[in-house]
């Protein structure tokens, strides 16, 4: 079972590795977009983990809204009250459990990508997170290994796509050979669930 | 790339501080980034907020004062603000006559002018919305996140304060602003690419010799490079985009603007080249404004913006105006 404690490590390991590629995500933004979704994701998960150490969070739900509002108010452009409804909608579909199983966590996660849906518009194809995010989320029910290799293959399987929603769109054909930063970004999100995962047995 | 900054992690802040410092007027809350004209909110006047990336001044919040905006409220380096900037203007404008938001048509600052506006609505501040897209560069709209807000921004909140000025109801100053997005379309070229203080290089490469057509004010790429061109013929190939996509009826407010590191001797040189495109397509021109407006932080190159305007959006137009950048009448 996975508790707040679980949650708010999955936070810690995404920030750190927002950091650690941050330079990167800028690098492929630079490619199709505008240069700064490294910079903007790391200036929201920093205050994500700032705000974890500051408020307490008894449930997996607490944890995934806190993080969710956190990123709404710091990050802004598309991928603020993007990714902020992903991880605010998931959270709230997690209810006041202190405790949930994986199952739980694929529909939560469903349930936030939903909201990603519905607020972006975007659909599977058009080059954008969901692209990582829809095929890990399938790939839940075998682990989280197979989610981060889908979330990771579904990044990359980005790069013939052209772009049909943000500021990549605005370059038609010409956004086709580059990887969306946005699904790559995703894919790291998701590398962390693991990452924390596996921190987790190596811990107990 | 040389820049004249302290740290990337600061220019924004940095740099609201030296606008408060120089518009005693303005009202500059840097840690909440809002910039608000400081005798707001005006009895019996609607509220103008707008709002986005930084790296565009004077655009948003050069454009803030009698007669234009009532508050702007800037994001990160070409990322929109987040929508507790919004929310917080807009209840420092709100006079009980409502707030408008005026959005550049841009996916993320559709998403963060939403959530602001559901905000305000919680607090009881009446909202409308005024997308603006003028962009005739995006082609295939269906397939793409829309037409981009760009120069046209500038005669959107130009006018609509005018019309805010007057007391003129919510419903009215936005169905104005729409109007003028409606008559205005804009195409830009750049003949750099810019820098963002966060990446410290070029958005992009591009070789000398050759310019980027149908950009936006993002640094990003437009969709076509082509050898260099002469300034008239960039003049026709940019006018002729805009009269393709809007035959005008009547006259037109003409801006040509630059991107913020093509000197004024070669903006007005093109602004020569664009009123002969203009006259040899039997265009009439109402009004011209030259200068640094809506710029790509240090990218060189140009955009030309039309507007058709009737009798009213023309006095509306040139109706007293007081902020930063746009002065005249007051």
């Amino acid at each position: 079972m996975l508790d707040a404690d679980f949650f708010r490590r999955w936070m810690t390991v995404a920030a750190a590795s927002v950091d650690r590629e941050a330079d990167r995500l800028t690098a492929l933004d630079a490619a199709i977009g505008d240069a700064d979704h490294g910079s903007n994701l790391q200036r929201g998960f920093r205050a994500v983990t700032a705000a974890l150490e500051k408020e307490a969070t008894d449930t997996p739900g607490a944890v995934l809204t806190l993080a969710g509002r956190q990123l709404i108010s710091t990050v802004g452009g598309a991928a603020g009250p993007l990714y902020g409804t992903l991880l605010r909608r998931s959270g709230k579909a997690l209810g006041d459990a202190a405790e949930v199983g994986t199952p739980q966590l694929a529909e939560a996660l469903r349930a936030g990508v939903d909201g990603v849906m519905a607020l972006g518009g975007a659909a599977p194809g058009d080059k954008t997170m969901l692209d990582a995010l829809i095929p890990a989320v399938d790939a839940l029910a075998d682990g989280f290994a197979a989610a981060r290799a889908a979330a990771e293959a579904g990044a990359v399987a980005t790069v013939p796509l052209q772009a049909r929603k943000g500021r990549a769109s605005y370059l038609g054909e010409r956004s086709i050979g580059h990887q969306d930063p946005g699904a790559t970004s995703s894919a790291l999100l998701i590398a962390a669930l693991e990452e924390a995962a596996s921190g987790a047995e190596g811990s107990r | 790339m040389r820049m004249l900054i302290n740290v990337p992690e600061t220019v924004v802040a940095d740099a609201l501080r030296g606008m408060a410092a120089a518009y005693p007027d303005l009202t500059v809350d840097v840690e909440n980034r809002v910039i608000v004209r400081r005798d707001a909110p005006v009895a019996g006047q609607v509220g103008l907020v707008s709002g986005g990336g930084s790296g565009h001044e004077p655009l948003h919040g050069g454009f803030v004062g009698p007669g234009m905006l009532s508050a702007a409220c800037p994001g990160e380096v070409f990322t929109s603000p987040v929508p507790d900037q919004m929310a917080r203007a807009a209840a420092a404008v709100d006079s009980g006559a409502g707030v408008l938001f005026i959005v550049k048509n841009y996916t993320g600052d559709v998403l963060n002018f939403d959530m602001a506006a559901e905000l305000a609505e919680d607090e009881g501040v009446q909202v409308a919305k005024v997308l603006v897209n003028d962009d005739v560069a995006v082609t295939d709209s269906l397939y793409t996140a829309g037409r981009r807000g760009t120069g046209g921004t500038l005669f959107v909140e130009k006018i609509a304060g005018a019309a805010a000025a007057e007391g003129r109801t919510l419903e009215r100053v936005e169905s104005i602003a729409r109007q003028v997005n409606e008559n205005s379309r804009s195409f830009g070229v750049a003949l750099s690419a810019c820098t963002t203080p966060a990446k410290g290089s070029p958005t992009f490469d591009l070789p000398d010799g050759e310019l980027e057509l149908g950009i936006g004010i993002h640094g990003e790429p437009g969709r076509e490079r082509r050898p260099m061109m002469t300034s008239g013929e960039i003049a026709d190939f940019a006018v002729n985009a805009i009269l393709e996509d809007m035959p005008p009826s009547s006259p037109v407010l003409v801006l040509v603007n630059g991107m913020g590191a093509t000197p004024l001797l070669e903006l007005f040189g093109f602004n020569a080249e664009v009123q002969r495109v203009l006259r040899e397509r039997g265009v009439a021109v109402a009004r011209t404004l030259v200068g640094n407006y809506v710029t790509s932080l240090d990218m060189a190159g140009t955009s030309v913006t039309l507007c058709q305007v009737d009798e009213e959006l023309l006095r509306l137009w040139d109706a007293p105006v007081r902020t930063p950048a746009l002065r005249w009448g007051m």
